[in-house]
């Protein structure tokens, strides 16, 4: 359905409507790299979890795991609840590894790599070189560095930028890499904020996880420069799985970022990614994606399903969480990064956009654990829906008995773009202590009657005052993005969310 | 006077045998298919999204022994003029039920063995459309089985409200059906107050015509006594519906509140307020469909909870495609007197049409303690201070009943009920 036939009702911004059509266009990201590949057979079995397992050249207990872990998501089902409709996934007729042919014996640096790697990468706009470093040039004023690990179908092309910040204590590297060289590491927090049996997707992706990113950041360290994967689906009826794992030790810091784009094909393909982040005492992450995976053309053929888990747990006192994320690919989402606030003082922030056109559909939202006492969470939801999109805001707010006077704002608004689309709201609240307070709102009406006041007092009518508050919120999803999302943000800053409906 | 039945409803046998012979024969086809509504949906089970804050269990079992207790609503509204209907042990006093203008009233009893009946379109269908999306099994089960229940044809304005009184002594199960029609442009107001049984399923089925109005107040008391209850109402076009429902005292309540707005320019209410003290755990369930254009629905629910009381509310509006200018509002709040108590929520909404403002809040915390300052720092001793925040808090929700009489009443009757905890 073109988003020209399509009549808006008075009230909804026209730039929101133009920003929407905009990114709705052609998929930009939807060219495929022709490239000679290796595929392990079709299909799931024990062969296929323990052929991964030796081509990343894993030790034992790591195959043990994921055997263990393949035997549990035989005895699951898969969950239905989620307010999405898709054809039944035929889990045998997909390839679980597929790994460039160059990429068989690893590259030592990224000169190694096949160029027509490093062009798919260069043409997505993804910086793979460290020139600026190695010529010893100073970056321009304002041109921040962005360590860079880049994952094709199965496997991680290269990472930037290693020995730089092996200087500073930080290990960056791709999962299998540190199943190798840190197995103490991975070993230690691997499937401790996700466990293996968390659900059926976890399950899966424990069980045939190829590749992804992990992060170490010692304590005291504030990471020198922003870190970040890229993640591209290249070859057919391929589902890619990744696993990130990234670990905040006390007192330390970073902020790491996340793309990902496919080709654009008739059929869908597979994504189910877990994503663990531990924060110890005072650590900080900043986690903040732009998914754009392919959507599926406006009939709804092909796109990605994405089914993914990704969880933080403020383990430590005092620490802090903070998860951005702009939705605007894929033919299903089914995704809520979650915080589970145990430490005392914990904090965990929550700011998500998602828009859906055409026959997308999204179910995403967010948990908020609290566990610890004082802990504070934050809940920013934008969900715009075009087309004959359906978009789901689901979303967990829990305050435990021994969370004593904890604290959670949520603020999610839905705007509805065309009368062939829906925009749900499904926000669990769990209260279990008094000292707790819970607030969820969903209006434009109800917006912080305190900003209200001001806005009134310095002359604006109330409908003025309440516009400009709302339009604050949404501006602030797009500037907890950090400076590398620029360009997503600057077509996202156009979206205002007047005429909303709740 | 009938003695008192003591009879236990077995749910699960009744599931699986239903008893429908003894039926009259109007509500025998209705009973039938309500039985094999219940059979194919099965019983409510504990890990049903549909029941995630509140066990069904204590519904279903039928080794359940409780003990009803003395009323504490008693002399509520008698100071008002009501055309009064006295339900004891679950079955209708009065060999001839008041008279009254406008309407008719019968028992379900009475009624059961004739031919036909003006309930006939109503008696189960409404229960039936209710079915979707979720199953309300229990609610099945009551149409395939009441045997009590009073049946209201309103064909305009009644004066005075109608108002069944409930009493119960016993270890009895209650299985009691209401069936009230009201006519285009006719008007009623129905009171219920205590309780039908030691254990309840209440069924009430309200088809209120176009420009009809219809209010409904409700007031739950009583220790041990668990109830089970269902509103179903379909509203005309223009027509008005508004339910209340206060809720201090019983073990386990669950109030459930299925509403289609199938005509334009309608308006619902639905709202609750309800002091929980210790053993007692209280669910309100609502759901809200607009299938019309330009109707408003409101659900204001008011929860205080101390020393252990939990309380629940799962609410759902849907605007179905098409349903432009749907003006649905929805807020959960909770006051929690204590660190024992909890609040667990589900305020959901499901959009299709792009015209509508549909809004909902949810909040929960401790009574605020700079208001509690104030007050006492103007004299008003803690207890006192405690007992107005809480009844401000509560305000919102009893300011949804229209008639301010009544209302007056029901915030009269709170204010002893906190004074006597």
């Amino acid at each position: 359905m073109a988003m020209d036939d399509i009549q808006v009702k008075d009230g909804v911004d026209a730039e929101t409507v133009e920003a929407v059509k905009a990114l709705s266009g052609t998929y930009k990201y939807g060219w495929n790299t022709e490239i000679e590949m290796d595929y392990a057979p079709k299909g799931l079995s024990e062969d296929i979890v323990r052929l991964i397992s030796s081509k990343n050249d894993e030790p034992e207990w790591m195959l043990g795991w994921r055997l263990a872990a393949y035997r549990r998501w035989l005895e699951l089902k898969e969950p239905d609840w989620a307010m999405v409709d898709y054809p039944t996934i035929d889990f045998q007729d997909q390839y679980y590894y597929a790994r460039p042919k160059s990429m068989e014996k690893k590259p030592k640096s990224l000169d190694e790599v096949d160029p027509k790697l490093l062009e798919t990468y260069k043409k997505l706009g993804i910086p793979l070189k460290e020139q600026a470093l190695l010529a010893g040039v100073e970056a321009p004023e304002g041109e921040r560095r962005v360590a860079v690990d880049a994952v094709f179908d199965s496997v991680s092309v290269g990472t930037t930028f290693q020995t730089e910040l092996r200087k500073a204590g930080v290990i960056f590297c791709s999962i299998s890499e540190a199943i190798r060289e840190h197995p103490e590491l991975v070993r230690k927090y691997l499937g401790s904020v996700v466990p293996v049996s968390d659900n059926y997707y976890a399950t899966l992706n424990s069980a045939v996880f190829s590749d992804g990113s992990f992060v170490y950041i010692p304590p005291g360290v504030r990471c020198p420069m922003e870190l970040s994967t890229y993640f591209r689906i290249n070859a057919e009826n391929t589902g890619q799985f990744e696993r990130t794992l990234i670990i905040a030790d006390k007192e330390s810091y970073v902020s790491y970022l996340e793309g990902c784009t496919a080709p654009q094909r008739d059929v869908a393909q597979l994504h189910a990614a877990v994503v663990e982040l531990v924060l110890l005492d005072d650590a900080e992450i900043k986690y903040s994606t732009v998914q754009n995976w392919f959507p599926g053309d406006e009939n709804g053929k092909g796109g990605i399903y994405n089914f993914v888990t990704k969880r933080a747990d403020c383990r430590g006192d005092r620490s802090k969480v903070m998860w951005t994320q702009v939705e605007t690919g894929s033919a299903v989402t089914w995704k809520y990064p979650s915080c589970v606030l145990r430490g005392d003082d914990s904090q965990g922030e929550f700011y998500s956009i998602a828009i859906a056109n055409n026959m997308q559909q999204a179910d995403t939202g967010t948990k908020m654990v609290h566990l610890g006492k004082n802990t504070k969470s934050r809940i920013v939801s934008k969900g715009i829906s075009a087309g004959k999109a359906q978009n789901t805001y689901r979303g967990l707010v829990s305050m435990h008995p021994k969370a004593k006077s904890s604290r959670n704002y949520t603020q999610c608004d839905s705007l509805l773009i065309g009368n062939k689309c829906g925009a749900h709201t499904v926000p669990y609240i769990e209260v279990k202590n008094n000292s707790s307070r819970v607030e969820h709102e969903a209006t434009t009406s109800k917006v912080d009657d305190d900003q209200l006041f001001y806005c009134r007092s310095r002359g604006m009518d109330e409908e003025e005052a309440v516009a400009l508050v709302v339009n604050g919120f949404c501006k602030e999803v797009l500037q907890a993005l950090p400076m590398e999302f620029a360009m997503e943000a600057q077509a996202l800053v156009a979206i205002s969310l007047e005429g909303s409906v709740g | 006077m009938a003695a008192p039945s003591q009879q236990k409803v077995n749910t699960r046998a009744l599931c699986d045998a239903p008893l429908i012979e003894s039926s009259g024969v109007w509500s025998k086809e209705a009973r039938m298919m309500a039985s094999a509504r219940a059979q194919a949906s099965g019983l409510p089970q504990r890990r049903d999204e549909y029941w995630k804050y509140t066990r069904p269990d204590a519904f279903v079992h039928a080794d359940v022994t409780l003990q009803a207790s003395q009323r504490s609503s008693l002399g509520l509204f008698d100071q008002r003029a009501t055309i009064s209907v006295a339900f004891e042990d679950g079955q209708i006093q009065a060999a001839a039920l008041p008279s009254a203008a406008h309407c008719t009233l019968e028992s379900l009893s009475s009624a059961s063995g004739l031919d036909l009946h003006w309930a006939r379109d109503i008696y189960g269908h409404l229960e039936a459309a209710g079915q979707k999306p979720v199953q309300r099994s229990l609610a099945a089960v009551n149409t395939a089985v009441a045997r009590e229940g009073l049946l209201v044809n309103v064909t305009g304005a009644v004066a005075a409200p109608i108002h069944i009184q409930a009493t119960s002594s016993g270890q009895s199960d209650s299985t009691i059906h209401h069936v009230i029609k009201v006519a285009p442009g006719a008007e009623v107001t129905v009171i219920e107050t205590g309780q039908y049984g030691a254990r309840s399923n209440i069924v009430l089925e309200v088809d209120v015509a176009d420009g009809g109005r219809f209010q409904h107040i409700r007031v739950q008391d009583g220790n041990e006594r668990h109830m089970l209850t269902h509103i179903f109402g379909k509203i005309g076009a223009e027509a008005v519906f508004k339910t209340f429902t206060l809720t201090a005292g019983g073990q386990l309540t669950r109030n459930e509140c299925v509403l289609q707005l199938l005509g334009d320019d309608a308006s619902v209410s639905v709202a609750g307020a309800c002091l929980g003290d210790g053993d007692f755990h209280h669910d309100d369930t609502v759901f809200i469909t607009h299938d019309a254009v330009n109707c408003e629905s409101r659900q204001v629910f008011k929860k205080v909870l101390r020393n252990g009381a939990v309380g629940v509310f799962q609410g759902k509006i849907l605007v179905k495609a098409g349903a432009q200018k749907t003006d649905g509002y929805q807020i959960s709040q909770s006051l929690l007197l204590d660190d024992d108590s909890q609040f667990l929520a589900k305020p959901e909404l499901e959009i299709y049409a792009d015209d509508v403002a549909c809004s909902h809040g949810s909040t929960s915390g401790a009574i605020d303690v700079q208001a509690l300052f104030y007050l006492r720092s103007r004299g008003v001793p803690e207890a006192k201070a405690i007992d107005l925040l809480t009844l401000s808090f509560v305000a919102e929700a009893i300011e949804e009943i229209e008639d301010s009489d009544l209302a007056q009443d029901i915030l009269d009757h709170l204010t002893n009920t906190m004074s006597a905890q």
